[in-house]
């Protein structure tokens, strides 16, 4: 391309948008023009179909399609329940599957617990924000650079030469020998784990510290009155002051950790037990062009997080009742 | 005006400054090449285009090499006056479907996968062969290598370069040293390793690690030692699945292959036991052949780019290779790799571009650029930048020779560059033969 194309494609984007500038400032000039008579409806309709359609053609349409390859073959054959039967009896895939399950259970409930912990101490102490800046700051590193970071952390080299990684340096400066951390299953997935716990516990304590400087302070002078200690203090006046909060920092990880691709990726690349199912998804769709068996791995991760999304959401619509 | 008007326009203002700064990059402004000042008596039977004629060419040759590729058309682009638009891309093999599917192909394609390019001619994407490119095929290119560019009885595209794999990197005067000889047979490798083994050096360094496709070089290996002990025949009934992928003839590959390098005294010099082979990096993992620290190191030709500047690559240099013997001295088959060019378009430029690409004229040009080599037989094995690449040239080039391509690429997607990869990591990292292959085998699609 030379400069002369480019400048003559950057007309065509100007022009492109004028236009659309244009016809859009046409249709809001006759909406507001509307007859009297259901001008209500036609304006209700113009503001939400381009919404509407773009949901459709963006979200709905996919899903739909999704579903139907997953029930296909290579060539989009139907052949029923197949691709689901090859999940569910294959033992690459069943590993696949129960390492999600390990990750959406320990993932949400350690970072949370740390996450809770950490901003209760730190609550109203000296520096506080410095603290909270220390734990928020991996969550500003992209999943592929915390895979690449704490790669090094678990780096192996043999034993007998300098070690490059923290792991195993630490195991050596104790007398022991260095360890392929990355490839010793099944504490490889813990490992990995661990990444995600230490991105989304900065989430997990910022959500929560907002939340508990919410808690009326009267509630926690008279529930000091009545005689409690810090613990039933936090247990039975925090804690439920806080349970909006709560939810959503527990949803919001656990869809994270559904849907965490990049981190295996770069670390294992799915390699020694440690794949998931996003990752797998993307790895039969495209590598081994097996598009019904990403679909059915696609629409697997969809029916895990379906349940979560509609728990927040009815919660949070009780909350809006309360209030 | 106010400093708030002026706000209004600053911001819109910078945000165009950016995007024209940013697009700017976007463009490549090459000089092109004065008529007068080239050589065109080689390019006049391809006639002559108006400017601005464009060819797009999709492939999966990125950097040095895709600008060694460019260098290699522009007289051809001068004299004839077509624009070579090439773009590279490392998600090749994955983009390509996206974008045929699409409705957005490019003219031509650079496959290194003889697999995909079937994949592509039987979904309809392809063109069969022009009859210039079928009649350079027919002049410039053994049945071997033509038949990789033919799909169901016929032909799609032409083959481009190649790399012969196979190689054993060794350094010449650790051997000297030690009194070692180059093996001619497998049983002499065999010998030679166990002798090594006795020694402080460990005989072989390996690595299987690459990103995502980690395992390959594992594949590279047993696709050798297949062909080498089992021959042609078994080897495409293997890639064709006309055995299954856990015969006792490729079992009998894994094993011999084991015997070398999944065994604790045999690897892997500096770099850790037998289970760190599937976390070195395969780049990497040769490096210690020149310290002394492993004797030798199996990889493709292209592993002369990796060894350090200043590195002497030649018989009495700092490191050398020789082809992996086969079961009898003076065995003739090898494996290797290559790139298929097909079409997506029937436009006169695009034939006119696709029919240089598989010329000799091309061939000489782009080997005379340095770094890789072609089966093309027009090629003069003089041209090729080094020792090593003339060797090959001389290897591909001899009608004696058996050449077989990489079986992983000719083999599905769903193995070729999945389980295979994946079966190689979980066999040396301690999983059986029986259940590596096994594993794979269950996984061919049907």
């Amino acid at each position: 391309m030379t400069t002369t194309d480019l400048i003559g494609k950057i007309i065509q984007v100007v022009v492109g948008l004028a236009a659309f500038a244009a016809v859009l400032g046409l249709i809001l000039f006759f909406i507001d023009r509307a007859p009297k008579k259901g001008r209500d409806v036609i304006q209700l309709v113009a503001f939400v179909l381009p919404a509407m359609i773009l949901v459709a053609v963006g979200l709905v349409y996919p899903a739909i399609r999704t579903t139907i390859t997953a029930f296909g073959d290579k060539a989009g054959n139907f052949i029923g329940l197949d691709n689901f039967v090859w999940m569910f009896t294959q033992p690459e895939a069943l590993i696949t599957l129960r390492n999600t399950v390990v990750w959406v259970i320990l993932v949400p409930l350690v970072s949370t617990i740390v996450g809770l912990a950490y901003a209760v101490f730190i609550d109203k102490s000296r520096g506080e924000r410095v603290y909270k800046a220390l734990v928020f700051m991996p969550l500003a590193i992209s999943f592929v650079g915390a895979g690449i970071i704490w790669k090094f952390v678990y780096e192996y080299r043999p034993a007998e030469t300098d070690q490059i990684g923290l792991l195993n340096q630490v195991l050596v400066w104790f007398g022991q020998e260095p360890v392929l951390w990355l490839q010793s299953d099944p504490i490889n997935t813990l490992l990995l784990i661990v990444v995600l716990i230490w991105v989304e516990t900065g989430f997990a304590m910022v959500v929560l510290s907002a939340s508990i400087k919410g808690v009326p302070i009267e509630q926690l002078e008279a529930a000091e009155l009545d005689g409690t200690n810090a613990w039933q203090r936090f247990r039975n006046v925090t804690l439920p002051s806080i349970r909006g909060g709560l939810v959503v920092v527990v949803t919001t990880i656990t869809i994270a950790t559904l849907k965490v691709f990049d981190i295996v990726r770069t670390m294992t690349g799915g390699n020694f037990n440690t794949s998931v199912v996003a990752n797998e998804m993307y790895t039969q769709a495209f590598r081994a062009v097996q598009p019904g068996r990403g679909a059915a791995l696609a629409l697997i991760l969809f029916v895990m997080v379906l349940p979560i999304v509609i728990y927040n959401v009815r919660i949070m619509r009780q909350q809006k009742e309360i209030r | 005006m106010s400093v708030k008007k002026h706000r209004r326009l600053i911001i819109p203002t910078a945000a165009l400054a950016v995007l024209g700064l940013a697009l700017t990059g976007c463009t490549g402004d090459t000089a092109g090449g004065n008529k007068a000042d080239t050589e065109c008596a080689d390019y006049d039977a391809y006639g002559s285009f108006d400017a601005g004629t464009e060819v797009n060419v999709y492939g999966t040759i990125l950097e040095v090499e895709a600008d060694r590729l460019q260098e290699s058309w522009k007289d051809f682009e001068t004299c004839t006056g077509i624009d070579v638009v090439y773009e590279g891309s490392a998600e090749f093999e994955e983009q390509i479907n996206v974008r045929v599917q699409g409705g957005n192909p490019p003219d031509l394609g650079i496959t290194p996968q003889p697999g995909l390019v079937a994949d592509l001619a039987r979904a309809g994407a392809l063109l069969p062969a022009p009859q210039a490119v079928a009649d350079n095929v027919e002049k410039f290119w053994s049945d071997d290598w033509a038949g990789y560019g033919t799909v169901d009885g016929k032909l799609v595209g032409a083959p481009l370069m190649a790399s012969v794999k196979g190689y054993v990197w060794y350094s010449p005067s650790t051997f000297t040293d030690k009194g070692w000889e180059v093996p001619t047979t497998l049983d002499e490798l065999s010998d030679l390793t166990a002798e090594i083994a006795t020694t402080e050096t460990k005989p072989w360094c390996v690595g299987f690690a690459s990103g995502v496709a980690t395992g390959w070089p594992g594949t590279d290996w047993v696709e050798d030692f297949v062909l080498r002990q089992s021959g042609p025949d078994v080897y495409d009934q293997w890639v064709t699945h006309e055995i299954p992928f856990n015969d006792p003839a490729i079992a009998e590959a894994l094993d011999a292959v084991g015997s070398f390098i999944k065994e604790p005294a045999n690897v892997n010099g500096g770099l850790g036991a037998v289970n760190s082979i599937a976390t070195t990096e395969f780049g990497d993992a040769g490096l210690p052949v020149l310290d002394g620290t492993c004797a030798m190191h199996h990889q493709a030709t292209f592993y002369e780019g990796f060894w350090p500047e200043g590195t002497e690559v030649a018989p009495d240099g700092d490191v050398w290779a020789f082809i992996l013997p086969g079961t009898e001295a003076d065995a003739n088959a090898v494996t290797g790799g290559g790139e298929i060019v097909a079409a997506f378009s029937d436009s006169e430029e695009t034939v006119a571009v696709q029919t240089y690409l598989s010329s000799d004229t091309w061939a000489n040009n782009r080997v005379s650029l340095g770094g890789v080599i072609s089966a093309n037989t027009g090629l003069d094995p003089a041209n090729a930048s080094s020792d090593l690449l003339s060797a090959s040239v001389e290897i591909l080039q001899n009608p004696d020779t058996t050449f077989r391509f990489d079986a992983s690429d000719l083999m599905p997607g769903a193995v070729g560059a999945g389980s295979f990869w994946k079966g190689m990591v979980d066999w040396i990292g301690g999983k059986s033969t029986a259940e590596t292959l096994d594993f794979i085998e269950g996984t061919w699609p049907e």
